[in-house]
């Protein structure tokens, strides 16, 4: 029966690994606008962009 | 021009080519903006933006020359640039005219048509688009005017600076629920073995480290997702209200008190679960309360019309210059179209300045110089300048605003429910104490037990529940019908409502649907077609909706000149056209002239007048019937004079409650001295005019035909042609309270279950963990169903009115009888 422990711990770790995923998709705004990205996915990827360079963390997210 | 006959739709905007076909490239246009908007597109490979929605361009007519020449200003680039480095930098704009996903498409590509774009990205929910751009290669004001130049102005005034949201969801309450979730969950299995068992048999070993498990993972439920509630509850203490967060709060506190004192003295087992699953719920019901419009903005005040700023003239130079940096005495030059800042003297001739933002009233005023200038009106015509006498944050129209934020603080907004839960918290402290009184003269031992089941049980998380499920759920509702309600108590307050005021102008009127009817001397193609040449070169409103009533083409014309106040004249093809009123055409004014006509004079000649109609909505009056069937008491409120006094009557019936020539303050005062007449105010209107108005009312509803477009500070935004459908919201968010009330019902009855058995103490943590989110759960989903079928119902009475064309059509008849000064 002892191996309960091991189970909790495995079963505990992988729920706050879920947790932690959520807290991050949360802080990084993925739950800030719905609808732009089910457009956006529909567009062709057309002529890639030739800059890509530092930009602030607004990195064009075109597949 | 031979294409007159057949509808021809510009291929960029598609709307129908009136007058003009402009051909390039084989398409046909209806302006030179939708040309020049293609032309630019089409060199840039960018023609996919015409193939992914129908029609997406939008009518580009205005130009813009200087109009951003203030984002030069450093003081102002540091206003909006959420960042920058000196080489890149990041700004959000907001473009009102965002509306497909051509638009998207076409924005996010933004950066083939100028490459100092490094990325754009487009929120469609918010109307903004996040832009990165290289400094050296493009500035701030290129970057502005290359989104005007392609159809997508940029919205800037005094509001966009200040950069946060008020009425976006905080990320924290996600957070909370994220993790009052997951510790709900793992809490409810580790407790699991505890329902099943007696406690002895083979878990026994293992039972201590479940329960320690459960202690440590309700510490954050405790002391982080609980925190709102000790707030809220702690700062309606200190008011001297109960709330409904106070008896939650005792009911948090003991629920974890006493199972922390259990674990540890290893005295029993513990409510953590009921403690994360209670958390969860409340959470959920918070978030499902707050239902945003994030297009929407619900807190607008003067600042979100003014412009960020106004040209400052020094000597023979002109600087932009931010407007809170103006002070008195600066000397400023307005141009066409632009609004007036602060109040100030002006110092040029002549100018003509339409208030319409101010009073509703949409004539251009004739001022000459000397004369004092309000905040808020727009000069209409040549540039003026002003000497300004009051800061931005002094003038008039400012005060207004200030006016009615300096009340909003003092009051203490208290729910339904917060009304019913100070009855509640007294009866569960009156029982605790009998309880307590009980078993202390009973079995003194089992006291404390029972009184802190007895708090933990009567905790009144259903009726906490009950009102955000369904007023959050009826703003759904309506928010589908077009009626956007800027948060739950806006629902809960219009079903009090018992007294109604209407603006008149832009509310009960249509300014957008005018009818223009000709009388006189039958007018020739030719001559329609020299009317129309003149009336193009005026803004006045008359003379536009001449014009756009006109099918004829336009002619060159010479030597126009505008009277502001008066007339227009000029010359075309050899021919003197003189329009106006009728002193300007030079008649007799003995005879009686309306405000709404316009004279025609050709070559000495006055052959007749344009009379120009403004008709009341339809639908009005078939609401107005109803709302009086209610008894619900109704006013009139109008900026203009009394000249349809008499038809008002006939639509009304209720003399004394007409009232004309309001001022902004006068509207105010007005509701206010309703209020104390203890009545219940729905305000109704449209302008910043009637701000102080919607503000000052218990439920303030702003009309508009564009709802993301302008909407003075209120607590509902409604399209205007729902307006007919007013009665029926009133009627919806009523039976919404009524389910509130019934559900309150259902969760005491459930109280009253779980108190019974406390005070015997008998609560296991087996009956809390199923009492606990069964009464929950089951108020959920009451409230839920009831509201979404009292909609249905709602909505299928609707229909009776709509069915009766007959009524529908007479209303029309007399409508067009009817006629409005504009």
């Amino acid at each position: 029966m002892s191996v309960i422990f091991i189970l909790i711990g495995a079963s505990l770790t992988v729920a706050i690994i879920f947790l932690l995923a959520f807290l991050w998709a949360v802080k990084n705004g993925q739950y800030d606008d719905s609808y732009t990205p089910s457009v956006r996915m529909l567009f062709e990827s057309g002529t890639p962009k030739t800059e890509k360079e530092d930009t602030n963390g607004t990195v064009n997210k075109k597949a | 021009m031979e294409s007159q006959e057949q509808i021809v739709e510009c291929y960029h905007c598609g709307e129908i080519c009136e007058t003009t076909v402009i051909p390039f490239d084989n398409k046909p246009f209806c302006c030179e903006g939708c040309k020049t908007v293609y032309e630019i597109l089409s060199s840039n490979n960018l023609c996919e933006y015409y193939s992914i929605d129908n029609n997406p361009g939008i009518k580009n007519d205005k130009g813009f020359e200087e109009q951003f020449a203030y984002l030069e200003n450093n003081d102002i680039q540091k206003q909006l640039l959420t960042f920058t480095d000196g080489k890149t930098s990041k700004v959000i704009f907001h473009l009102p005219k965002i509306h497909c996903s051509s638009c998207i498409w076409l924005l996010e590509n933004l950066g083939r048509l100028n490459r100092g774009v490094l990325a754009s990205e487009v929120n469609f929910a918010k109307k903004e688009i996040t832009v990165s751009f290289k400094n050296e290669i493009v500035s701030l004001r290129q970057l502005a005017e290359l989104l005007a130049s392609i159809g997508y102005e940029p919205n800037i005034n005094m509001a966009s600076s200040g950069k946060d949201k008020p009425n976006a969801i905080p990320k924290s309450l996600y957070y909370k629920i994220g993790i009052a979730g997951f510790c709900f969950g793992n809490i409810m299995l580790l407790s699991f073995p505890e329902y099943l068992t007696d406690n002895n048999n083979i878990i026994g070993e293992y039972a201590q480290l479940f329960t320690y498990l459960n202690l440590v993972l309700a510490l954050p439920v405790f002391f982080y997702c609980s925190t709102d509630y000790f707030q809220s509850a702690y700062k309606s203490l200190k008011h001297g209200v109960v709330n409904i967060d106070f008896p939650i709060s005792l009911g948090i506190i003991i629920l974890f008190a006493r199972s922390a004192f259990e674990i540890l003295s290893q005295t029993g087992a513990g409510y953590m679960d009921s403690l994360a699953g209670l958390l969860f719920f409340l959470l959920i019901g918070k978030w499902f309360q707050t239902k945003t419009y994030e297009a929407l903005s619900f807190e607008r005040d003067y600042r979100s019309y003014f412009p960020l700023a106004v040209l400052k003239k020094v000597g023979k130079t002109e600087t932009p210059t931010p407007v809170n940096q103006i002070k008195i005495g600066d000397i400023l030059k307005i141009r066409n179209q632009e609004i007036i800042p602060t109040d100030s003297i002006l110092s040029s001739t002549a100018a003509s300045i339409d208030y319409s933002f101010v009073t509703g009233e949409s004539t251009p005023v004739y001022v000459e110089k000397g004369a004092f200038v309000y905040a808020g009106g727009k000069q209409v015509g040549n540039s003026i300048e002003v000497i300004v006498e009051k800061e931005v944050s002094q003038s008039y129209l400012t005060q207004l605003w200030n006016k009615r934020d300096e009340q909003d603080d003092t009051s203490l907004i208290t729910t339904i429910t917060d009304n019913a839960s100070k009855y509640f918290t007294f009866a569960i402290l009156g029982i605790a104490l009998i309880t307590g009184i009980y078993w202390y003269l009973v079995a003194p031992s089992l006291v404390f037990s029972t009184v802190t089941a007895v708090l933990i049980v009567a905790c009144p998380c259903a009726l906490a529940l009950a009102l955000p499920f369904a007023l959050g759920n009826s703003i759904r509702i309506l928010g589908k019908r077009f009626f956007y309600a800027k948060n739950t108590n806006a629902v809960e307050n219009l079903a009090a409502i018992d007294t109604i005021v209407f603006d008149k102008t832009g509310t009960l009127t249509d300014s957008s649907n005018v009818k223009v009817n000709y009388h006189g001397k039958e007018l020739s193609e030719e001559e329609l077609s020299y009317i129309k040449s003149i009336a193009e070169h005026s803004t006045h409103p008359l003379s536009r909706a001449i014009y756009s009533s006109l099918k004829a083409q336009t002619y060159k014309t010479d030597s126009v000149e505008e009277i502001p106040g008066k007339g227009l004249s000029g010359v075309v093809n050899g021919n003197t056209i003189k329009i106006g009123s009728i002193r300007f055409v030079g008649e007799d004014a003995q005879a009686k002239q309306r405000s709404s006509e316009v004279y025609i004079q050709i070559n000495g000649e006055t052959y007749g007048a344009y009379q120009i109609e403004r008709p009341y909505r339809t639908g009005i009056s078939n609401l107005i019937g109803q709302l009086k069937y209610r008894e619900m008491e109704i006013h009139i409120l109008s900026g203009d004079n009394e000249s349809e006094k008499e038809l008002l009557q006939q639509l009304f019936s209720q003399r004394e409650n007409l009232n004309f020539n309001c001022s902004p303050i006068d509207k105010l005062n007005y509701i206010k001295r309703l209020q104390e007449q203890g009545k219940k105010v729905l305000m109704v209107g449209d302008g910043l005019n009637d701000a102080g108005a919607l503000g000052q009312s218990d439920v303030g509803i702003a009309v508009s035909d564009d709802v993301n477009s302008f909407a003075p500070a209120c607590d509902v935004i409604m399209d205007v042609k729902k307006l007919p459908e007013l009665f029926q919201f009133i009627d919806f968010a009523k039976n919404s309270i009524k389910v509130v009330k019934a559900s309150f019902v259902l969760s005491i009855f459930y109280n009253t279950v779980g108190v019974a058995f406390a005070v015997q103490g008998l609560l296991t943590p087996v009956i809390a963990a199923i009492l606990m989110p069964l009464s929950s759960i089951s108020v959920v989903a009451f409230v839920t169903l009831a509201t979404n079928l009292i909609s249905r119902k709602n909505n299928r009475q609707y229909i009776i009115p709509r069915q009766r064309r007959l009524s529908d059509k007479q209303e029309k008849e007399t409508v067009t009888k009817v006629t409005i000064p504009a």
